[in-house]
């Protein structure tokens, strides 16, 4: 199980270009797979890893290795989804600065870019039709639906820190729930 | 010999106290930590030279994984090499690693107060919306002609309606890349990679928080 965890999240850490967003959707898929936690679970679990600093794939790979096996499980699931990315760090620091100017290299990050916007797109499909639990018409989902909303417009209009609309969602989940 | 062992700890000493500090601050989100690592790492202790945290944003923000952990492994692999790489990465992950361990045992213990149960529905909604803004930046710096919003769009499609594996897309993105620049240029047209820097700029400030 352990090992499992390992190399799970090192597959995940590897592709996980452009960060933390454009990965949630294959952790879920990859887990649920395995049968580890549900789709409602995994939905909780995201949402705690939200409300501590850092990546949210580092964090929900670290919630979910705690879930199954303790701290040991945190520490080792932690350790797979980063250390792809220390190398990488490592090689490119290495290798990739002098290739910058690389047609090669940049044209490749132009292809690659778009399909990480898709996968962040997904990923907000994904993880925004779940939280209604497949019904639109119930105080819930409307509640989610107003929450998600009054979030958007508070970061992109009024520029709330993220954090701070986290923190007054939570309240608002208090409130409406 | 001994002399320069001891250096050598001695930076790997520093460079852990500096990012074991700035972890918690990765709260300001990914970029914001490049602000932090400019103040501490250029300004305070000259380390690095201001034109090398062009460098780390653009190692930083291309190998994958996040924009905090990635800097912090280029600062480290620059001083220290690989060693330093790794206790840099080691320090900034430590903290958020206990404060995402307390949130689960906190998580655990109240998981069937119902309050409880709301206020993370209500991060859930939260987080979808960030996930959407976060769309929307990544999409604003990587959506500037017609091939590359064929590419986005294309990837949702396949994403939403086949089993498809995302790993397929993200080897299939650099190849399309490639393809499309070359053809541009057979044909003589203007081939541009990259989005102008101004027009990036302006996104930067809360571009992709928890990234």
């Amino acid at each position: 199980m352990l090992g499992e965890l390992f190399v799970l999240f090192l597959k995940v850490g590897l592709i996980s270009f452009g960060g933390g967003y454009a990965v949630i959707a294959l952790i879920q898929r990859e887990i649920t797979e395995k049968g580890w936690v549900t789709a409602g679970q995994f939905q909780e679990l995201v949402a705690l890893a939200g409300m501590a600093p850092g990546s949210i794939a580092t964090n929900t790979a670290t919630l979910i290795g705690y879930s199954q096996m303790g701290v040991i499980g945190g520490i080792v699931s932690t350790i797979g989804i980063i250390l792809p990315s220390l190398l990488i760090v490592i090689l490119f620091t290495a290798f990739f600065l002098r290739m910058k100017s690389n047609t090669w290299v940049r044209s490749s990050f132009y292809g690659l870019r778009p399909i990480i916007t898709g996968l962040i797109i997904y990923a907000a499909i994904h993880f925004g039709i779940g939280s209604t639990n497949g019904s639109w018409v119930s105080w819930s989902a409307a509640g989610m639906i107003l929450i998600c909303v009054a979030s958007l417009i508070a970061v992109l209009k009024y520029k709330i820190h993220p954090f701070a609309v986290i923190l007054l969602s939570a309240v608002g989940g208090i409130v409406l729930f | 010999m001994k002399a320069r062992n001891k250096d050598h700890f001695n930076v790997l000493m520093q460079l852990f106290i500096i990012f074991f500090k700035l972890g918690p601050s990765t709260f300001g989100g990914g970029y914001a930590m490049i602000a932090a690592i400019e103040r501490e790492i250029v300004n305070k202790k000259a380390w690095l030279e201001p034109d090398e945290i062009g460098d780390m944003v653009s190692v930083a923000g291309s190998a994958p994984g996040g924009v905090a952990v990635n800097s912090a492994a280029f600062v480290g692999y620059k001083l220290a090499g690989v060693a330093g790489a790794a206790v840099a990465v080691f320090a900034i992950t430590l903290p958020t690693f206990l404060i995402v361990l307390i949130l689960s045992i906190l998580g655990m213990l109240f998981k069937d107060v119902p309050k409880v149960e709301a206020a993370l529905k209500g991060v859930h909604a939260a987080v979808v919306a960030l996930i959407i803004v976060a769309a929307v930046k990544i999409g604003k710096a990587s959506i500037m002609d017609i091939p590359t919003l064929l590419i986005a769009s294309g990837c949702v499609v396949l994403l939403l309606f086949t089993p498809l594996h995302s790993l397929y897309l993200i080897l299939g993105g650099p190849v399309a890349g490639v393809s499309i620049i070359a053809v541009k240029r057979v044909l003589g047209l203007s081939a541009q990679t990259e989005k102008k820097v101004k027009d990036q700029q302006a996104d930067l400030n809360y571009l992709e928080y928890y990234i």
